[in-house]
C-alpha cells in the first residue's frame, strides 16, 4: 500500500512535468495546427543555458528565469524565420521542418556541450517528506515542481480569458481572416504564441533536469510523453494537458513501479496507441467534421 | 533527320514491366562493376547504403505516395534485424530464407501499426510513430526479454562466409555489399511497379484527397495499411541486412537518429522518388564519413564533427521543405529535360 502512494506521489510529479510539455505543444497547435516535434530540442537548449549559467555561478532562480526568457525568444524566432513560409502547406512539411529543427537543436548541442551527460542542481531538497518512520518518494522539490506547474496554468488561463492579448491570439487562432480585417497583427499573435509555448517548454526543462541528467537527447522521451498527453487530453484543449500529463504520469509510474522501469517509452507508445484507437479526439477534443 | 523526330513506339516504351527489368538488369552489372573496382572498405559501405535505400525507398513510397508519415522506421529495422538475428541463432536456416521471413515478421507488424495508423492524419501518425522509434528499443532491455534479446549488448548475428568458390582471398565485404545490392535491386524493382500499378494509383489519389478517393470507390483505410504494410517490409528488409552486415542487432543500432537519416535520406532525394531514395542514402551514408575526414583535416574537435552529420541531417531537412521540396529528383529530372531538349534542337 506504501509502494502504491508512493508510486502515486512520483507519478503527480513527473506527471506535472509532462503536462507542461502538453501545455506547451497544445498552445502551439490551438495557433499554428502544428504539432512542434522540435520542442524536445528547444527546451534542452534552454536548460543548456540554464546549465551554463549555474556552472558560472549564478543561482537557480537567475537559470531559471534565462531559460524561460531565452526560451521565449527562441519560440518567437522559429515561428518568424522557420514556420512561417510553411504555415499554409501540407501538414507534412511542418512535421519534416519541426523534426529537422529538433535534430539540428541536438547537433549544436552536441558541439557545444559534448555529449557527456551532467547533473543539474535541484531548487530544494530531494530528500522525501517523513510519514511516520518511512520517507515518502515526494520531497519539497517535487511540491515546488507541482506548484510551479499549477501556477504557469493559471496563469495561462487568465491571460487567455481575461486580457486583451489573449482576446486577440485566440481571435487569430478561431478565425485569422476576419481578425485581420478587423485590425490584429494575426502574424504576430502567432509568434506570440509560439514565444509563449516556448517559455512554458524551457520552464518544464528546468524543472525536469534534477531527475534525469542534461545532454542533448536526454530529452527525447520527454517529447515522446508531453505529446502523448497532450494527444490524452485532445490536443486542443490545456486543462486536457492537465489532465492528460497527470494521468500519463501515474500510469508510466505503475508501469515503472510494477511492471519494470526499462520499458516506460514502451507503456507510453501503448498508451498513445490506446487511446487514438479509441478516441482519437482524446479526452477533451472536439469532434471535427471533414468537409467533402 | 526526320526519321528521328516520328517516334515510333518502342518496345520498352510500351512495357513498363520491360523497362524496369532493363533499369534493374544494367542496375545490376553497374553494381558489379563498381563493387569490383572498390576497395573492400568501400565495398562495406557500398552494403550500407543498399540497406539504406531499401528502409528510405520504402519510406519514400509511404510519405510521397500515400501521404503518410513514419518517423518511426528505425524502430521497423530494428525488428527486422532482431528477426534476423534470433532465427539465424536458433533456426539455422539459409541467410535468404531468413531474410524472406524477417521481412515477413516485419510487415507482420507493419500491419498492426499500419490499423492503428490508418485512423491517425499528419501530426498524430507522426507522434506515434516517433513513440514507437524511442519506446520499441528500450523493449530489449526489458528484465524478461534480457535472456532473449541481449539486452544493451544485443545478439551477436553469426553468418557463413562467402562461397568457396569465388576464391579463398575473396573478401566478405564485397560479398555482403552483393547480397545487400542484390535485395536493393530486387525491392526498387518491385516498388517501382507497384508505383506504376493500378495500388499505386490508388495510393496518390488518397493522397491528394481522401474524400475523393472513397467517393470514387477506393478503401482508403485498406490503402493506407497496404502501403505501411510494404513500407515497413522495406524497413525489415533493411534491418536485417544492416544485423548481417554489422554482425549484430543492439539497441544502440537504432537510435532515433536512425529514423531520422531514413527520413533525410527519402527528403534530400524527393519524397516520393526512388531514384532521390537511392541518392539520399548515398549522401545520407557517406556523411560521417565526409565529416570527420574533413575534421581531420581542419583540427575540429570530437564533439563537432561527431555532431556535424546530425546539424546537416537537420539544415537539410528544413532546407528541402522550405526552399526545394522535390529535393534532388526534381532537380536531376529538370536538368535531364533541358539537356534533352538541347538534343533534340540540335538534331533538328
Amino acid at each position: 500500500m506504501l509502494r502504491f502512494l508512493d508510486l502515486t506521489l512520483a507519478g503527480l510529479t513527473s506527471g506535472a512535468v509532462y503536462a507542461a510539455i502538453a501545455l506547451a505543444l497544445v498552445l502551439i497547435w490551438r495557433s499554428t495546427r502544428i504539432v512542434n516535434f522540435a520542442q524536445g530540442g528547444m527546451l534542452m537548449i534552454t536548460t543548456f543555458i540554464a546549465y551554463t549559467v549555474i556552472s558560472h555561478g549564478g543561482s537557480y532562480w537567475l537559470a531559471l528565469v534565462v531559460a524561460v526568457l531565452s526560451g521565449f525568444v527562441l519560440g518567437g524566432v522559429v515561428e518568424r524565420v522557420l514556420i512561417r513560409p510553411v504555415e499554409k502547406r501540407p501538414p507534412l512539411d511542418a512535421v519534416v521542418v519541426t523534426f529537422g529543427l529538433l535534430v539540428l537543436l541536438q547537433g549544436l548541442a552536441g558541439m557545444i556541450f559534448g555529449g557527456t551527460p551532467r547533473s543539474y542542481p535541484p531548487a530544494f531538497s530531494i530528500i522525501g517528506f517523513r510519514a511516520g518512520d518511512h520517507r515518502l518518494l515526494f520531497a519539497p522539490n517535487d511540491l515546488w515542481v507541482v506548484l510551479v506547474v499549477c501556477g504557469v496554468m493559471v496563469l495561462l488561463a487568465v491571460v487567455f480569458r481575461w486580457t486583451s492579448l489573449g482576446l486577440r491570439m485566440r481571435a487569430s487562432a478561431f478565425a485569422p481572416e476576419v481578425s485581420r480585417l478587423l485590425g490584429v497583427r494575426v502574424g504576430r499573435m502567432l509568434t506570440v504564441g509560439w514565444a509563449l509555448a516556448a517559455a512554458v517548454g524551457a520552464l518544464a526543462g528546468v524543472l525536469i533536469a534534477p531527475s534525469t541528467f542534461v545532454s542533448p537527447t536526454a530529452f527525447d522521451a520527454f517529447l515522446v510523453f508531453g505529446f502523448t498527453a497532450a494527444v490524452i487530453g485532445g490536443l486542443d484543449s490545456p486543462p486536457g494537458a492537465l489532465v492528460g500529463g497527470v494521468g500519463l504520469g501515474l500510469a508510466l509510474s505503475y508501469v515503472s513501479g510494477y511492471i519494470g522501469s526499462d520499458v516506460v517509452a514502451l507503456g507510453a507508445l501503448v498508451v498513445l496507441i490506446a487511446v487514438l484507437m479509441v478516441r482519437p479526439r482524446g479526452l477533451f477534443g472536439s469532434p471535427v467534421g471533414r468537409r467533402v | 533527320m526526320t526519321a528521328l523526330a516520328v517516334r515510333a513506339p518502342v518496345v520498352w516504351q510500351r512495357s513498363t514491366l520491360l523497362r524496369h527489368l532493363i533499369w534493374a538488369i544494367l542496375g545490376g552489372v553497374g553494381f558489379y562493376l563498381l563493387s569490383v573496382w572498390l576497395s573492400p572498405f568501400r565495398d562495406l559501405q557500398l552494403a550500407q547504403i543498399s540497406y539504406t535505400a531499401i528502409a528510405a525507398a520504402g519510406l519514400t513510397v509511404l510519405s510521397g505516395l500515400s501521404g503518410q508519415i513514419s518517423l518511426g522506421h528505425g524502430a521497423l529495422m530494428a525488428v527486422g534485424a532482431y528477426s534476423t538475428a534470433l532465427l539465424l541463432e536458433h533456426q539455422h536456416w539459409k541467410l535468404g530464407v531468413v531474410l524472406i521471413v524477417a521481412t515477413a515478421i516485419t510487415a507482420g507488424v507493419g500491419v498492426l501499426v499500419g490499423a492503428a495508423a490508418a485512423r491517425l492524419r499528419g501530426p498524430y501518425l507522426a507522434g506515434a510513430t516517433l513513440a514507437l522509434a524511442v519506446g520499441l528499443p528500450s523493449l530489449a532491455n526489458y528484465h524478461r526479454l534480457r535472456e532473449t534479446l541481449g539486452g544493451e549488448n544485443g545478439l551477436t548475428v553469426v553468418s557463413g562466409p562467402p562461397p568457396l568458390s569465388l576464391g579463398e582471398t575473396f573478401p566478405v565485404e564485397r560479398w555482403q555489399a552483393w547480397i545487400c545490392g542484390l535485395c536493393l535491386i530486387i525491392t526498387l524493382f518491385v516498388l517501382a511497379n507497384l508505383v506504376r500499378s493500378r495500388v499505386g494509383r490508388d495510393m496518390r489519389l488518397v493522397r491528394e484527397d481522401e474524400d475523393a478517393a472513397a467517393l470514387s470507390g477506393v478503401h482508403v483505410a485498406r490503402v493506407q495499411v497496404l502501403t505501411f504494410t510494404i513500407s515497413a517490409a522495406c524497413a525489415g528488409l533493411g534491418g536485417g541486412l544492416l544485423a548481417y552486415v554489422n554482425s549484430l542487432a543492439a539497441p544502440g543500432a537504432f537510435p532515433l537518429s536512425l529514423s531520422l537519416s531514413l527520413l533525410t535520406a527519402a527528403v534530400l532525394g524527393g519524397l516520393g522518388s526512388l531514384a532521390g531514395a537511392v541518392y539520399g542514402s548515398v549522401i545520407v551514408t557517406l556523411l560521417p564519413t565526409w565529416s570527420s575526414d574533413i575534421a581531420q583535416s581542419a583540427h575540429l574537435s570530437r564533439n563537432v564533427y561527431a555532431n556535424l552529420p546530425l546539424v546537416v541531417y537537420g539544415v537539410v531537412l528544413i532546407g528541402v521543405i522550405v526552399l526545394f521540396p522535390g529535393g534532388l529528383q526534381a532537380g536531376v529530372l529538370r536538368v535531364w529535360r533541358a539537356v534533352r531538349v538541347t538534343i533534340r534542337g540540335r538534331l533538328r
